[in-house]
């Protein structure tokens, strides 16, 4: 082995090393983040009754409405799984293919968590309104805000694949965004179990 | 070929199909009415527990062998914490609640 190729060998494993240290740390900051949700999910059950003579959470929700919310974070972590499995066999089309089915069911999401606030807003269940719709809108909407930037790092790693290709710093970062994106699934999964199907029954 | 990409297309199919169940258990059981009184309580939150487990194995790949210690070891002082502060400030809150009334 020549000095360049030991130089080329070292530099990889270096880099290897490098991303391994990136992933343990993203791994730490999702479970700060989770750490986040659940104090942001016990002020919300503390609040749920404060609705001090304001609307309660079954005049404002609709079951149907969280329901299709549901229905298309699911699905887009099931498309997103499909994307990193694409990305394990070194097909750079069908990556951004699948991230890009991904992204349009985030952005349906979003919409309807849009349309949902300015509806509830419209009717006069505004965040200022009662500790209730305070808790509600900071717990529901800092998860909106989440998948907002899930969707913008979609975005951005469609960019790199098709920029760069499937490089292994490209491979790191995107298997990194799915770990996020996966875990706003799970964070979901408390919202419509802790704030949707209690409030209407 | 490409048998371990199979089965995890698998992986993720199984995952989908196990949360399609467990969020619709506990949306049709509040949309019919079918569950009332604390036992709705009981289905929602087993759902809820169970599909947070599905969603770690099956979507981000959590297992006791391969998942790395250190991996492993955040999840679950995370766990902890979680456990610690909210099971904390809910005792406290309710307690406070029950005084008051």
């Amino acid at each position: 082995m020549s000095v360049s190729e030991l130089d080329h060998a070292l530099l990889a494993e270096e880099e290897e090393k490098s991303l391994e240290a990136r992933e343990f740390g993203f791994w730490v900051y999702l479970m700060t983040d989770a750490i986040i949700f659940a104090l942001l999910f016990a002020t919300y059950v503390v609040m749920v009754d404060n609705i001090a003579a304001g609307p309660a959470g079954k005049a404002v929700f609709d079951i149907n409405h969280a329901a299709i919310e549901t229905a298309l974070l699911l699905l887009s972590s099931l498309t997103f799984g499909v994307a990193t499995i694409a990305l394990g066999e070194g097909r750079p089309q069908r990556v951004v293919l699948w991230l890009l089915v991904s992204l349009a069911l985030g952005l349906g999401f979003l919409a309807m968590e849009v349309m949902e606030f300015a509806g509830m807003i419209a009717e006069g269940a505004s965040p200022q309104e009662s500790g209730f719709l305070s808790a509600f809108f900071t717990l529901v909407g800092t998860h909106g805000l989440h998948v907002t930037f899930g969707s913008i790092g979609i975005l951005v790693m469609i960019g790199q694949v098709m920029t760069k290709g499937l490089t292994k710093p490209v491979a790191s970062r995107l298997t990194r965004l799915g770990l996020f994106w996966h875990f706003l699934d799970i964070v979901w999964i408390g919202i419509f179990s802790v704030v949707y199907l209690p409030s209407v029954m | 070929m490409n048998h371990p990409s199979e089965r995890r297309l698998g992986t993720y199919l199984n995952g989908f199909a196990l949360a399609v169940v467990l969020t619709a258990i506990p949306f049709i059981a509040v949309m019919t009415g079918a569950i009332t009184g604390f036992a709705i309580y009981v289905v929602i939150a087993v759902c809820a527990v169970v599909q947070v487990v599905v969603h770690l194995v099956f979507f981000l790949h959590i297992d006791l062998k391969s998942t790395p210690g250190e991996n492993l070891f955040f999840l679950g002082f995370a766990g902890v914490l979680i456990f610690l502060m909210v099971g904390g400030s809910l005792w406290i809150m309710i307690d406070l609640h029950h005084r008051m009334t």
